[in-house]
């Protein structure tokens, strides 16, 4: 009996694991030329759109001591900078393409995305 | 005179909008400051004030008052160093607790010791020591997000949850095992953190070159001010054994300057009035003054740690696999773990199901998958740096790994770019001249050196320029006459002498039958022949050609053998590029192109789909379409233009060899990075299955979870050690 008991709940952590993990959804926030992103466990919003050939100024909060956080990088920007607790960095995007764009943490654990529609 | 000055700096500690208000009013009734913007978002303020009434101490003081802090006067890189240093002291704390009491609970583990003392040993390491792992969890989980950190925040919990029970039910106890975990992994972050310090190692090299003050001269004084004072056209007097503040251009003195910091080139470089020196450049013997050029950002070395550091930053296309790999690591090491400990559970017990899950939660490493690419990449491109070798991306790295096929632009690349004289040989048994060849000769060269002194051909400087060496003096020339096309004419001690190429001698009724069969052989060297007459004497002749650089031969040489097939492109005739490539050893020439086909002949040599690259290495300035059509573009810069867009490589240094050096490095990171790849692939692949319980039932083997820890955390220093030995490779 115990052993479908476990067996029972085994499937239904993995199930909540799946969905927790990879059914988030988040829609786009939309960049005017400003917009700070909160990094605390991830990238609060973490997915920004953007307009193409404009500068924005993203700037980002680092809130959460974890140093895995305390890089970040956008690699199709080439740009990489160090983010110092409680210090916002300023990070200066100018998009000249259409498409998706990521950017995360040293060791590409968290995760956000640039949008340019 | 008063100035209004302005600063933006970070302010910590507001909670909401009011607080930016009232940071507002404590900076603006500061005395001196005109106006203040707080922002709450940015958590930015920027103030202008009256610098001879009120200073940055006193704005901080201002919103010190308020009760918040500014972080003045400290740039990133500072805040960078100060934070990793107080991180390492408080993870080498906790490592030193947390080992000393870990050791105390494995020994009481074995001896039977009271469990509630247990307990208590165990706790702080769990909590106080492994804090930052439920930190990073549980900041994590609120966005849905997981990392390293809760794989074993989740591991070491259930472990010790587990013996929290046990104390009152008389069950087994778990408390060494995540106490060791956690030691453990401490240990592995505090080697790991020591080791990623170093990766970075070039750039605070770069920016520790900078020097930190410059000698204006205003007026009558010199004062050394703050480099970052420093205007263009300031006029800085530069010291013998100090180095050169800004990007300037020497108007008073010369000197010997050491530029191996910039360009990686060891020789010492002499400069004159009139010449470029680049700052952080040391200057080994004379005083001197130079005027400011570019300043701040724009300098070479600013550019070059701009580049530097963007190159650091970009993506290899060889990580692609591992970025995917590692974005979805985490929960799917949850999910291997849950069906682990029910497969163990169902077949053979608790126990079991019980020790293999959280060995599995352990040994996964996404850390090392991260750290795999883009430590090895910037130990690389730093290491370039260093020797004077620019990499753009992450990306022309890669490529320049797979070169099978250079080519080389003739003119500036493979030769010196300017031409000089190579021979001077005089008509035997002309009795007016000296008797001895060697002063035949230098009569050969007086007579046509002023000849040229007044004629604005680019050939003419090669002929001056070998008189000066020779301290030859110019004679009086008149009738001087410039012959488009053919070469010029004048009259010397009432002589009228004729210099040019065969159609002036031929117009002039010049018999050259005498010196025939030289100027040919001369001609088919690659070579370009002057013929000095007097009047329909033929005196003899003075060739001229572009010399190979010293190090072109040997270069082509190394590249032959490592089997990269060698073209020049050329905009001179057949016969002599062909006779250019074979004095050094080139098989295939591209003659007669004209500069604006130089980009379609190297696209011509591009082979879709061979997973081979060409490189085209030219002087970037004017092969900028050749450099951007080809896989790889290698400029050859001069020192002072760094920033070449349309290359994937600058080499700062004309040393051709540098072209070979490239190449090696990205050979070299490659290979590293493969080897990282694949042991950190190879790591997760294998020891996941292993930690499972997978051999159990063929070989008896299971993984303890404190050994899975020790793996864990030798995994990723290995790759970062890994990364570092590209440091001591020569190149």
């Amino acid at each position: 009996m115990d052993k479908i008991v476990v067996t029972v709940l085994g499937v239904g952590v993995i199930g909540f694991v799946y969905w927790f993990f990879f059914g988030k959804k988040e829609a786009a926030t939309v960049a005017a030329n400003k917009l700070t992103v909160t990094v605390e466990g991830g990238y609060k919003p973490s997915v920004i759109r953007l307009e193409k050939d404009k500068t924005t100024t993203l700037t980002f909060l680092r809130k959460d001591s974890n140093s895995c956080l305390e890089e970040l990088v956008f690699p199709d920007f080439k740009i990489k900078r160090y983010l110092p607790m409680n210090e916002p960095v300023n990070v200066e995007i100018n998009p000249k393409e259409r498409g998706k764009y990521e950017f995360h943490c040293a060791m590409n654990m968290f995760k956000g995305k640039i949008v340019v529609g | 005179m008063t100035q209004i000055a302005k600063l933006s700096f970070p302010v910590i500690g507001m909670h909401c909008a009011s607080c930016a208000r009232l940071i507002e009013r404590s900076l603006k009734s500061t005395s001196g400051v005109v106006n203040a913007q707080v922002n709450y978002g940015s958590e930015q303020a920027s103030v202008e004030y009256s610098n001879t009434v009120c200073s940055p101490k006193d704005l901080e003081k201002a919103v010190q008052s308020a009760g918040y802090k500014a972080i003045l006067g400290k740039d990133t890189q500072e805040l960078k160093e100060e934070e990793k240093t107080r991180q390492l002291q408080e993870l080498k704390i906790k490592v030193i607790v947390s080992s000393i009491l870990s050791i105390a609970i494995l020994l009481g583990s074995f001896t039977q010791m009271n469990p509630y003392l247990l307990w208590f040993l165990a706790t702080p390491v769990q909590f106080w020591a492994g804090r930052e792992f439920y930190l990073a969890t549980w900041s994590g989980l609120r966005n849905r997000a997981a990392s390293m950190d809760t794989l074993i925040a989740i591991g070491t919990s259930v472990a010790y949850l587990y013996s929290v029970i046990s104390l009152n039910a008389d069950g087994a106890m778990y408390f060494d095992t995540s106490a060791v975990i956690i030691t453990l992994i401490l240990l592995g972050r505090y080697l790991e953190a020591k080791a990623k310090a170093h990766t970075s190692d070039a750039i605070s090299k770069l920016l520790g070159l900078a020097p930190k003050t410059a000698r204006v001269i205003r007026g009558e004084k010199e004062t050394d001010v703050p480099v970052e004072e420093v205007k263009v056209d300031d006029l800085i007097r530069v010291r013998p054994g100090e180095k050169i503040p800004v990007d300037g251009v020497i108007t008073e003195g010369s000197s010997s300057l050491d530029e191996s910091m910039v360009t990686g080139e060891s020789m010492p470089v002499d400069k004159g009035q009139g010449d470029a020196v680049i700052g952080a450049t040391f200057n080994t013997s004379s005083s001197f003054v130079m005027r400011a050029t570019k300043v701040g950002r724009d300098t070479v070395l600013a550019q070059i740690v701009k580049m530097v550091s963007e190159a650091q930053s970009s993506r290899s296309p060889i990580a692609r696999l591992a970025d995917k790999v590692s974005g979805v690591f985490v929960p799917v090491v949850l999910m291997i773990a849950t069906s682990v400990f029910v497969v163990w559970y169902v077949t053979s017990g608790f126990s079991f199901a019980f020790s293999n899950m959280i060995a599995v939660l352990i040994i996964a490493c996404p850390c090392a998958l991260g750290l795999a690419t883009p430590t090895a990449i910037m130990v690389g491109v730093g290491k370039g740096a260093e020797k004077g070798i620019l990499i753009k991306d992450a990306e022309a790295l890669e490529i320049a790994n797979k070169i099978n096929t250079i080519i080389f632009d003739k003119t500036g690349t493979l030769t010196e770019g300017k031409p000089v004289v190579t021979d001077v040989t005089p008509v035997k048994n002309l009795k007016f001249l000296s008797r001895r060849q060697a002063g035949r000769i230098r009569n050969l060269l007086q007579i046509a050196a002023s000849l040229e002194k007044g004629s604005e051909h680019s050939l003419a400087e090669a002929v001056l320029e070998q008189a000066r060496k020779k301290e030859i003096n110019a004679l009086p020339v008149s009738d001087f006459k410039a012959l488009h096309g053919m070469g010029i004419r004048g009259s010397i001690e009432r002589k009228m002498y004729y210099f040019g190429n065969r159609k002036l001698m031929a117009e002039s009724g010049v018999d050259t039958r005498d010196l025939e069969k030289d100027s040919i052989g001369l001609e088919a060297r690659g070579k370009t022949v002057m013929f000095l007459a007097e009047k329909k004497k033929l005196l003899g002749i003075v060739a001229v050609a572009d010399v190979p650089k010293q190090s072109a031969k040997e270069t082509i040489n190394i590249l032959t053998k490592k089997r990269v097939a060698v073209w020049m492109i050329t905009g001179d005739n057949k016969r002599t590029g062909k006779a250019i490539a074979e004095s050094l050893g080139i098989k295939n020439v591209l003659a007669d192109v004209l500069p604006d086909q130089k980009a379609d002949k190297v696209r011509g040599l591009k082979v879709r789909g061979s997973g081979f690259a060409v490189a085209f290495v030219g002087d970037g300035i004017n092969d900028a379409p050749a450099l951007a059509s080809a896989d790889v573009g290698i400029a050859m810069g001069s020192g002072t233009d760094v920033a070449i867009e349309s290359a994937g490589v600058t080499l700062l240094n004309k040393d051709l060899k540098s072209v070979v050096s490239a190449i090696d490095l990205s050979r070299r990171t490659m290979n590293t990075i493969r080897q990282n790849l694949f042991w950190a692939f190879g790591y997760n692949v294998i020891l996941i299955p292993v930690a499972a319980g997978i051999l159990y039932p063929f070989t008896g083997w299971l993984l303890n979870p404190a050994l899975a820890a020790f793996a864990m955390a030798a995994s990723s220093i290995s790759v970062v050690g890994n990364s570092l030995r590209l440091k001591l490779t020569k190149i």
